[in-house]
């Protein structure tokens, strides 16, 4: 029960620079290590995350806890994502207030920076594989990616076409 | 006092019912919010706000909740002890309406999980987050995170090096990414 709670709190702690940068350390604790969560799970559970409204990384931390516990291990998971940031800011809020001008902390964060970059973007190719993506369906992803990254189409809109698509291939198309 | 935090509680609720697309689009409603509209805190501030919740652990839509719940209380001139009151109200909040929209759509998901249509349906969604992870990577590989080979071309260097290594041992030797993190951070210090 506290082990998911330290879980969450490990990386909530260790995540900078927003949800996307939490999933490599999700894929590594709760699908690789505890298997918590298949590899696809995790695929869904980004997309439905995404598609609510709220704080991505808190929404993974409140399926996973409900899956394994119920309510009380949703409400653990999202205490454990929400209280290292939430501490470590109040911190800072209190005390230091030149923290950003503080060259020791500037140059440790221009060295995560780049690594962080490197670990969204690590995971990709790993998913591709769960996806099952092959040269039939890889326009998708790609088509996705260039929607976002190149037009600034909101992921909302991507992921909401994905569902309608998905649902009507397969109810009507491939029937 | 406790109208202020009334305020704020409703105000956090509202942009966590609203905060759809992830932290940043949390930052500009509550730019909206607090700052145009309500004036809790200053533009000077929320800049600030917003470049700390960026470089400190955890989620941006967190970090601001509970920075901005804290100035909000302590600029209306009451102590640190009701900033503190401020920001737990304020992150409290934020995660209220999707913590029970989570709940309700994991009932449902766990259900429903097997079922033909919700098959289906993710069978449309799963290529697209591929995508959706490719852009957010490609979106981040900016000058802000690299620097620029123009203007700090020993930092560009560094930063390329870096990634390069951080990839290469999440992706070839299944490095855990807290380590990689860690060592990021150290080689920061040193060089950069």
């Amino acid at each position: 029960m506290f082990e998911m709670f330290f879980t969450f709190m490990r990386i909530g702690l260790f995540t900078i620079g927003g949800g996307y940068a939490m999933i490599p350390l999700i894929e590594e604790q709760v699908v690789r290590r505890k298997q918590w969560l298949t590899a696809e799970e995790l695929i869904d559970l980004i997309a439905v995350a995404q598609s609510c409204p709220g704080i991505f990384a808190v929404n993974i931390s409140i399926f996973v806890g409900y899956r394994r516990q119920g309510i009380r291990g949703a409400f653990l998971c999202a205490l454990g994502a929400v209280l290292p940031s939430f501490l470590i800011i109040l911190a800072i809020a209190l005390v230091f207030h030149q923290f950003r001008d503080n060259w020791v902390v500037e140059r440790i964060f221009r060295g995560i920076r780049p690594a962080v970059v490197a670990l969204i973007a690590a995971p990709v190719f790993r998913m591709a594989r769960s996806a099952r993506i092959d040269r039939y369906n890889a326009w998708i992803p790609i088509a996705s990616a260039i929607a976002i990254w190149l037009l600034g189409v909101s992921p909302i809109y991507v992921i909401l076409l994905a569902a309608i698509g998905g649902y009507a291939y397969g109810q009507y198309i491939k029937e | 006092m406790l109208l202020l935090l009334l305020k704020l509680f409703w105000t956090f609720f509202l942009i966590g019912l609203f905060g759809f697309g992830g932290g940043y689009a949390m930052i500009s409603m509550i730019q909206a919010e607090i700052v145009n509209h309500h004036h809790w805190i200053s533009t000077g501030e929320f800049t600030d706000i917003v470049a700390i919740s960026q470089s400190t652990p955890g989620p941006i839509g967190i970090n601001s909740a509970t920075y901005v719940g804290y100035s909000s209380m302590v600029n209306a001139g009451y102590s640190h002890a009701w900033g503190v009151m401020g920001s737990l109200t304020a992150t409290f909040a934020v995660v209220l309406p999707s913590f029970v929209l989570m709940l309700l759509i994991s009932k449902f998901l766990l259900r429903y999980y097997n079922h033909p249509a919700v098959e289906h349906t993710f069978s449309g969604l799963r290529p697209a987050v591929v995508g959706l992870l490719a852009a957010a990577a490609l979106l981040l590989m900016n000058s802000e995170n690299f620097g620029s080979p123009d203007e700090s071309p020993w930092q560009f260097a560094i930063s390329i090096l870096l990634f390069a290594f951080a990839f290469i041992s999440q992706q070839v030797y299944k490095m855990n990414p807290i380590h990689i993190i860690l060592l990021c951070g150290l080689a920061g210090l040193i060089l950069l």
